[in-house]
C-alpha cells in the first residue's frame, strides 16, 4: 500500500524526486499499558515551495510523525520503521551527529504549545542566538543582529527590546513568532509547523498563517502545517492528508478533499466546519465517540466504531488506495460515497439514525 | 526591594522572638529544671538555695525573667548558668570550628549531590543508576552518630589514617586543620549527598521532559549543551534554595552529632552539652542564632532565586 502511495506521490511531483519521501513510517513506542503504535505506515512526500497539510483529531500521530523526522521521539522506549528520505539520506537510519546537523539547520520545526516552547530562565536573544551560531561561524554579535533582523521579519515590533526580553515577558503570539523567527534562523528547506496558530486567537492565528504563507513564497522552503483545524487548511495548504489512530486514511489535493472526499472521517471533519453561520468549535465535536486508543486499535478499518457507514467488509483493514482520482482507506464504493457523503445538502456524516438523506 | 527587606526584618523579628519564647518556655516545665537548686548542688540547704533564686532573679515572674535574660543576651551579658561564662564570648570561640565544618561540608555535598544526581540521570534505569539509588538510600538513612563512629573506629583507631577527633583553627595549623576536618566533612555530607543527588535525579528527569528542551534539541546544538544549559541549569534552581537552608541549619547548631562524635567543640556541641545541663541562656543563644542565620540565608535564598529565575519576584 506504500507503493501505491508513494508512487502516485511520483506522479503528483511529475517524476522529480520530492524534497521529503516518507515511506511506511511507523513508531512505537513502550508505555506502562503496553506498546503504544503512535503512527502506523505513513507515507507521504513534499516538495518544495508546497504546503502540505496533515490533519486529523487529537491524539491521532501527528506531532509523533512531525518529531519523528527530527529523531526527537527517539529513546530506549521508540521503535521506528520505514524510511523518511530527504536529501538522499535517510533520516531514520542518520546517526544522532548527522541528524543534528540536519535539525534546525535543514528542517526545523514550530511546536505545538509557544506557551512552555521557549525556556524561561534564557532571554529570548541568547535562545535564538544558540541556535545560528550551532550551524554557521557567525561571531556572537552578527548572531545577535541576525536574530533581530529575523524578529523584524516575523513582524515583531521594536526587536531589540524583545532580544533581551525573558519568554514570559512575552504574549503567546509574541512567543509564538519567535518560535518561527527560530525556526526560520537557517533558512531551512523543510518547516514542519506542529499546530502553529492553535494556542492563539483568531486575529493572531491569521497572522501567524500569513507569515507561513510568505515564508513558502520568500524561501521556496517546503511546509509541513499539522492542524486538526481544516478552516486552516483551506487557507494555505496545496494538498491535505488526513490521519486518523496513526494512518493516513485520505490523501490528495485541496480540492480533491474538500469537493470530492471519500473517507467518511474527512467527510466528518468537513461537516464540522461547514456552517459558516457559527464560530468554529475548537476541537472538532461533529464526529460521535472519540478515536481509539493507539495501545490496542480496534481491528479491520480503524474508524467502523465511529462510522454509520460500515458494514461487514470494514472488519477488515482496507489499504490506502486510489479508488476514485485520489488514495483513501474506506471500502465503500465511489458511488456509494457519493449518496452517502451528503446530509443535508452538505458534505457531512451521517448520524447513525438520521442515515442518508439524498 | 525595600518591601523584601522590610518584611524580612519584620518577619526574623517574629521567629527570634517566638523561637525564644518557646525554648524559655520548655525549659521551664522540664522536671527537675529548678536553676537555682541545680547551681547550689545536692546537698545544698535551702538558705542556699533561696539566696541564688535572689541573685539570678529565678524568684520573679517568669515573664520578667524572660525580659531580663533577652536584655542581657542583646547587651552581650548573658552568662551561663553551669559554667558562669559569657555565653558569646564562648560561642565566638567555639564558631570557627562550626564554620570550618558546614562551609566544607557545604561544598562537598553540593559538588558530590549534584555530580552524583547528574550521572544517576544521565544513566537513568542503567546500572550506574541503580547503584547510587542503592547508595543513596544507604547513606540517607545511616545515622551521623553511627557513621561517625564507624569511620573513627576503622579510620582513626585501627587503621590510623585520620587523627581522632578533635579541632585544630586554621590560623593556627593550616595542614593540621585539613588533616582534622576530612573525616568529619565525609561524615555529615553523605546524608546530603543520598538526599540532593536524589531530588537532582528526579529534577533532571522532569526537565528533560519540557517542551522547552525538545525545542532546544530541535535547534541541532550539541547533547551536552542542551543538558547543561537547558536541563541542569533548570534543574539546579530548588537544588540552591535546599543547599542555602541546610548549610544555614548547619551553621546554627545542626551539626551537633557530627561536632560531638568528632569532638570539634563547635557550636552545635556546646549547645548538646548546655541541654543535658539544662542551662538555659546557651541554649536560647544557640537557638536564636541558628533561627537568624536560617532566615537571613531564606532571604538570600530568595534573592538568588530571582537572579536565577527570571520569572520570580521578590515581594
Ligand atoms: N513519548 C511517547 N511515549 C508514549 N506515547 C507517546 C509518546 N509520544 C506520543 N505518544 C502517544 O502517541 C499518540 C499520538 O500522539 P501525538 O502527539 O502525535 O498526537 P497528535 O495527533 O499530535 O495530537 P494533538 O492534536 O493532541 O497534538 C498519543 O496517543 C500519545 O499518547
Ligand atoms: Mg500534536
Amino acid at each position: 500500500m506504500s507503493d501505491v502511495a508513494s508512487s502516485s506521490s511520483l506522479a503528483m511531483s511529475g517524476g522529480r524526486k520530492p524534497l521529503l519521501d516518507v515511506e511506511d513510517l511507523r513508531v512505537a513506542f513502550r508505555t506502562e499499558e503496553g506498546v503504544v503504535q503512535a503512527v502506523d505506515g505513513v507515507s507521504f512526500h513534499l516538495d518544495a515551495g508546497e504546503v502540505l497539510a496533515i490533519v486529523g483529531e487529537s491524539g491521532c500521530g501527528k506531532s509523533v510523525t512531525g518529531m519523528t523526522l527530527m529523531g526527537l521521539t527517539r529513546s530506549p522506549n521508540a521503535r521506528f520503521g520505514g524510511r523518511a528520505t530527504f536529501d538522499g539520506r535517510d533520516l531514520l537510519a542518520a546517526s544522532d551527529d548527522e541528524l543534528r546537523r540536519v535539525r534546525g539547520a535543514q528542517i526545523a520545526m514550530v511546536f505545538q504549545d509557544p506557551m512552555t516552547a521557549l525556556n524561561p530562565v534564557l532571554r529570548v536573544g541568547p535562545q535564538l542566538v544558540e541556535q545560528i551560531r550551532a550551524h554557521g561561524d557567525l561571531g556572537r554579535d552578527e548572531a545577535l543582529e541576525r536574530a533581530r533582523a529575523l524578529l523584524e521579519r516575523v513582524g515583531i515590533p521594536r526587536p531589540e527590546e524583545r532580544l533581551r526580553a525573558y519568554p514570559h515577558e512575552l504574549s503567546g503570539g509574541m512567543r509564538q513568532r519567535v518560535m518561527i523567527a527560530m525556526a526560520l534562523s537557517c533558512d531551512p528547506r523543510v518547516l514542519i509547523a506542529d499546530e502553529p496558530t492553535t494556542a492563539l486567537d483568531v486575529t493572531i492565528q491569521a497572522q501567524i498563517l500569513e507569515e507561513v504563507r510568505r515564508l513558502r513564497a520568500e524561501t521556496n522552503a517546503g511546509v509541513i502545517l499539522i492542524t486538526h483545524d481544516l478552516g486552516v487548511v483551506a487557507d494555505v495548504a496545496d494538498r491535505v492528508a488526513v490521519m486518523y489512530a496513526g494512518q493516513i486514511v485520505e490523501q490528495g489535493t485541496l480540492d480533491e478533499l474538500f469537493y470530492d472526499p471519500q473517507h467518511p472521517y474527512t467527510w466528518g471533519l468537513l461537516g464540522s466546519i461547514a456552517r459558516v453561520d457559527r464560530p468554529r468549535p475548537p476541537r472538532l465535536p461533529a464526529i460521535a465517540g472519540t478515536p481509539p486508543s493507539l495501545a490496542d486499535p480496534p481491528h479491520g478499518c480503524r474508524f467502523r466504531p465511529r462510522c454509520p457507514h460500515a458494514f461487514e467488509r470494514c472488519g477488515e483493514l482496507p489499504p490506502l488506495e486510489a479508488r476514485a482520482g485520489h488514495p483513501d482507506r474506506c471500502w465503500l464504493t465511489p458511488e456509494q460515497k457519493r449518496t452517502k457523503r451528503r446530509v443535508g445538502g452538505q458534505i457531512g456524516l451521517a448520524h447513525g439514525d438520521e442515515e442518508v438523506a439524498a | 526591594m525595600t518591601r523584601f527587606v522590610v518584611r524580612r526584618l519584620i518577619s526574623m523579628v517574629l521567629v527570634l522572638f517566638a523561637i525564644s519564647v518557646l525554648t524559655f518556655l520548655i525549659f521551664q516545665v522540664i522536671p527537675n529544671g529548678d536553676p537555682a537548686q541545680r547551681m547550689a548542688g545536692r546537698l545544698s540547704t535551702p538558705e542556699t538555695v533561696a539566696a541564688i533564686r535572689r541573685t539570678w532573679g529565678f524568684d520573679q515572674p517568669i515573664w520578667q525573667q524572660y525580659l531580663t535574660t533577652m536584655k542581657k543576651i542583646f547587651s552581650g551579658e548573658v552568662i551561663s548558668y553551669t559554667q558562669q561564662v559569657n555565653v558569646l564570648d564562648q560561642i565566638k570561640q567555639d564558631l570557627p570550628a562550626t564554620l570550618s565544618l558546614a562551609i566544607g561540608a557545604g561544598i562537598i555535598w553540593l559538588v558530590l549531590g549534584v555530580l552524583f544526581g547528574l550521572l544517576s540521570a544521565i544513566r537513568a534505569g542503567r546500572f550506574t543508576d541503580r547503584a547510587l539509588t542503592v547508595l543513596a538510600l544507604v547513606g540517607v538513612s545511616t545515622p551521623v552518630f553511627l557513621l561517625g563512629a564507624v569511620a573513627l573506629y576503622f579510620l582513626a583507631f585501627r587503621v590510623q589514617l585520620f587523627p581522632n577527633g578533635g579541632y585544630v583553627p586554621l590560623t593556627s595549623d593550616p595542614p593540621q586543620w585539613l588533616y582534622h576536618m576530612i573525616l568529619p566533612w565525609l561524615v555529615l555530607s553523605v546524608l546530603f549527598i543520598g538526599i540532593y543527588s536524589r531530588v537532582l535525579r528526579s529534577n533532571l528527569l522532569d526537565t528533560m521532559n519540557e517542551d522547552y528542551v525538545r525545542t532546544a534539541r530541535a535547534k541541532g546544538i550539541s547533547e551536552r549543551r542542551v543538558l547543561l544549559r537547558h536541563v541542569l541549569r533548570n534543574s539546579l534552581i530548588p537544588i540552591v534554595s535546599l543547599w542555602s537552608l541546610d548549610f544555614a541549619a548547619v551553621i546554627g547548631g545542626g551539626a551537633i552529632l557530627t561536632e560531638s562524635v568528632f569532638n570539634l567543640h563547635g557550636v552545635g556541641q556546646y549547645a548538646a552539652e548546655s541541654i543535658a545541663q539544662l542551662d538555659v541562656p546557651p541554649v536560647m543563644v544557640v537557638v536564636m542564632f541558628g533561627a537568624f542565620f536560617v532566615v537571613v540565608l531564606s532571604a538570600v535564598t530568595d534573592v538568588i532565586f530571582a537572579l536565577l529565575d527570571p520569572r520570580i519576584r521578590l515581594t
